[in-house]
């Protein structure tokens, strides 16, 4: 009880209403997030059925490599962070496990924007920059690249957010400075990390497979 | 004897009003009163109002004659370009959703502020700086690709100053999202004891719609502006035809935010008038459930109507025959509302006080723009005023007529509430008659010069155009005095008018069982609602925060 006054905020009287709207709020903004990842995905769909030669060359370029040591890392991330999120709701006292979940998933995403760094290095080495000296002469791949650079630079910003986010939930709890026990932030915040990686899985066959499976 | 003691308890210590209950400069700079908090945003935007007011002013004046005497071709495109972005993302959008609404959502449906209180203030803050880019954007020389920032023009060979007026926009956009996903949450989650969903004010029934496509529109447009500033800053080139982008596919992410982005500027309008009109008429709203319907199938419908902006862009016969089918679809409930305000006032003990003035010339005015809008509708007259001051005309009697003379028939109803002062009434209804003439005078003309084929944006015309641009500038002064009289009687009115009671004009609705400011936590006592709104005359009382047999004992005595 002692633990639910501590984490109840104005303007709630009832924290189980809190914690509701809480999850509710960030579910509607999801909604939102989706359409802004939504609109850009239908930009690549316009592009692409404008010019699928010119997205299979593109696409043999990246580096799928890369690209699937981060969809592992960023699926890890997702269990780590789930795993923190039921750990912080069980009646038995599971702080510690919430804590190394939490610090683990903000290592595994930090890990994910070092390898993405590594890529964007070999990108830039290949001249895929769009714009004068692009390596490949097709028009549309350009495109193709303006939405690689685009979206997974949006994403990172996204899981750079959400890194600092679980960063900071690592710190206050470390702290002690709120409970750990059924804190409503965690839940959210694991939704946000849930939200990014599910971008990723669509970016992935989106960036890494045109051009590959035949 | 006061209510009070009426239900049989001690009566409450006086407390400091939401207004008086601290006076530091942090008190409002970091409060998370929703009330203070619609006080910041109601300085904020009549700010940019009159900031764009004064571009459009320029423009005006230069149009009094024909062969552009005043002002250079570069400068006309950076005022008016100025003046779209200013007026929609800066004022319209933010009017009366994030003032009224933020003012009146949790008083109206018994809360004490909204769910997420920090929230709120932070996307004051992110308006604020995003209004600091924009105005930076006019201070460093203007942008002049209009407020459309159409593709290849404003990515490819604009050279002013895009990128911060974009970011501008970008980041209020975001402001826009807070704001809905807040009310949304405030909506389903912070509803009184009783309030049920059929039992919500219009008014909360429009912010909630408004919210609706809010969150779910204006990441759209973040993403347009998004990638006309990558094509600018990285040289990304997805709308550059000769590296095999698409420019036409801005106009699409564009308008898909932007019609609806019409709808965010109106449907509040609809709200404020749907709470106006029954009280002044002394009746039930005609059709309530009608009246919720109509207003969730706009913001629904609203979402595929995006097309016809676009019916010369060079989309497919289909495309446009689809596009105009369901533009003349969403007539239907707008007239729906339209009919069902009409027959509200049907056998009405009707009074014309200032607040019923403005909201009748909503009325009017909204009808105007809505008919010329199905003239817009139908492609083959479309192709024919396309980008002329026709469409200029449509559009200002929506947002104009309709949505600012609600944002005043508002402001006038809920004036004694907000400051707890009351305004000189003649004065008042002087202004509202005055703004109604100078509206028609201001934009009946451009109906005219346009159906006659005068385009938009352009500093020098025909000289026979010359007596229409005569009247619309006459007009336009005559509308310009209207608007700054209430900033005068309004200033007054905080300093020297009287006190207001708690519910001057005898109206329903939580908000006005309340005091006048009301307390910092809106309510004493946990409201509890036992009826709809709207209850004129079946028991002569509003809805109120005791029990039914306390009120008919008050009502009796």
């Amino acid at each position: 009880m002692s633990d639910e006054s501590a984490l109840l905020r104005e303007p709630w009287s009832n924290f189980g209403r809190q914690r509701e709207a809480g999850k509710f709020g960030i579910w509607v903004f999801l909604a939102s997030e989706t359409l802004f990842f939504g609109a850009l995905m239908l930009t690549y769909t316009v592009c692409r059925v404008e010019h699928p030669e010119a997205f299979a060359v593109a696409g043999r370029e990246t580096n799928i490599w890369y690209g699937t040591i981060n969809t592992a890392v960023l699926l890890t991330s997702s269990l780590t962070m789930a795993i923190a999120a039921q750990a912080a709701e069980e009646s038995a006292p599971l702080r510690r496990l919430v804590l190394a979940c939490l610090m683990l998933t903000a290592m595994l995403g930090l890990a994910f924007i070092v390898i993405k760094g590594f890529e964007y290095k070999e990108d830039i080495d290949k001249q895929l920059v769009p714009g004068a000296g692009f390596a490949l002469s097709q028009p549309g791949a350009q495109l193709f690249y303006g939405f690689y650079w685009l979206v997974t630079g949006v994403h990172a910003i996204h899981l750079s957010i959400g890194i600092a986010l679980v960063s900071r939930l690592f710190w206050v709890l470390l702290r002690r400075q709120l409970p750990a026990k059924d804190n409503p932030e965690i839940e959210v915040t694991a939704l946000y990390w849930h939200l990014v990686d599910i971008v990723w899985i669509f970016l992935y066959p989106l960036i890494y497979l045109p051009g590959r499976a035949s | 004897m006061t209510d009070a003691l009426l239900a049989g308890e001690l009566p409450l210590p006086p407390r400091p009003d939401y207004l008086r209950h601290g006076s530091t400069i942090s008190s409002w700079l970091a409060t998370t009163d929703h009330k203070r908090i619609a006080i910041l945003y109601a300085i904020t935007i009549t700010f940019f109002f009159f900031l764009g007011g004064a571009a459009i002013t320029a423009v005006r004046l230069e149009l009094f004659q024909p062969n552009g005497w005043l002002l250079t071709s570069d400068t006309y495109n950076k005022l008016f370009s100025f003046h779209g972005i200013i007026m929609v993302w800066f004022f319209l959008v933010p009017s009366i959703p994030n003032t009224f609404g933020n003012f009146l959502l949790p008083l109206m449906i018994g809360a004490p502020d909204v769910a997420f209180p920090r929230l709120n203030l932070f996307s004051w803050y992110l308006t604020v700086a995003a209004g600091a880019f924009t105005v930076y954007a006019l201070v460093a020389g203007g942008v002049d690709t209009g407020w459309t920032f159409y593709t290849p023009y404003s990515s490819m060979f604009s050279n002013t100053h895009v990128f911060a007026a974009a970011a501008g926009v970008f980041v209020v956009g975001f402001a826009s999202i807070a704001t809905g996903v807040n009310f949304i949450a405030t909506t389903h989650m912070l509803r009184a004891p009783g309030m049920t969903w059929f039992r919500l004010p219009l008014f909360v029934w429009a912010i909630y719609a408004t919210s609706l496509i809010m969150v779910l529109a204006t990441p759209v447009l973040a993403i347009s502006l998004l990638l006309v500033i990558a094509e600018r800053v990285l040289g990304l080139p997805i709308f550059d035809p000769a590296r095999g982008g698409d420019p036409i596919l801005f106009q699409h992410l564009f308008w898909f935010y932007s019609h609806p982005a019409v709808y965010i500027m109106v449907l509040p309008a609809m709200g404020v008038v749907s709470e106006i009109i029954p009280c002044f008429a002394r009746r039930r709203i005609f059709g309530y459930d009608f009246m919720v319907y109509a207003m969730l199938a706009i913001a629904g419908v609203g979402f595929f109507v995006w097309g016809h902006h676009m019916f010369v862009s060079g989309q497919s016969a289909l495309a446009s025959l689809v596009f105009s089918f369901l533009s003349f679809i969403i007539a239907v409930p707008s007239a729906i509302k339209v009919f069902n305000w009409t027959a509200s006032l049907y056998r009405g003990q009707i009074s014309f006080e200032s607040p019923m003035l403005y909201a009748l010339g909503f009325v009017g005015l909204f009808t105007t723009g809505g008919l010329s809008g199905l003239f817009l509708a139908s492609i083959p007259v479309d192709i024919h005023v396309t980008d002329t001051y026709f469409v200029v005309a449509h559009f200002h009697y929506i947002m104009v007529g309709g949505s600012v003379s609600a944002f005043f028939a508002g402001l006038h109803f809920w004036w004694p509430k907000v400051t707890g002062k009351l305004y000189p009434e003649s004065w008042a209804k002087f202004a509202a008659i005055l703004m109604y003439a100078g509206f028609n005078m201001t934009f009946l003309p451009q109906f005219f010069a346009g159906y006659l084929g005068m385009p938009r944006r352009y500093h020098t015309y025909p000289a026979e155009f010359q007596i229409y641009n005569v009247m619309s500038s006459a007009g336009a002064a005559v509308l310009a005095i209207a608007y700054l009289l209430p900033l005068g009687y309004l200033t007054w009115s905080l300093f020297y008018g009287g006190n207001a009671a708690k519910n001057p004009w005898g109206a329903t609705g939580l908000e006005w069982t309340t005091g006048s400011p009301p307390p910092p936590k809106n309510f004493d006592r946990q409201p509890r609602v036992d009826r709809g709104p709207y209850d004129y005359h079946a028991e002569g009382m509003s809805a109120g925060t005791d029990p039914p047999e306390m009120q008919n004992a008050r009502e009796t005595r």
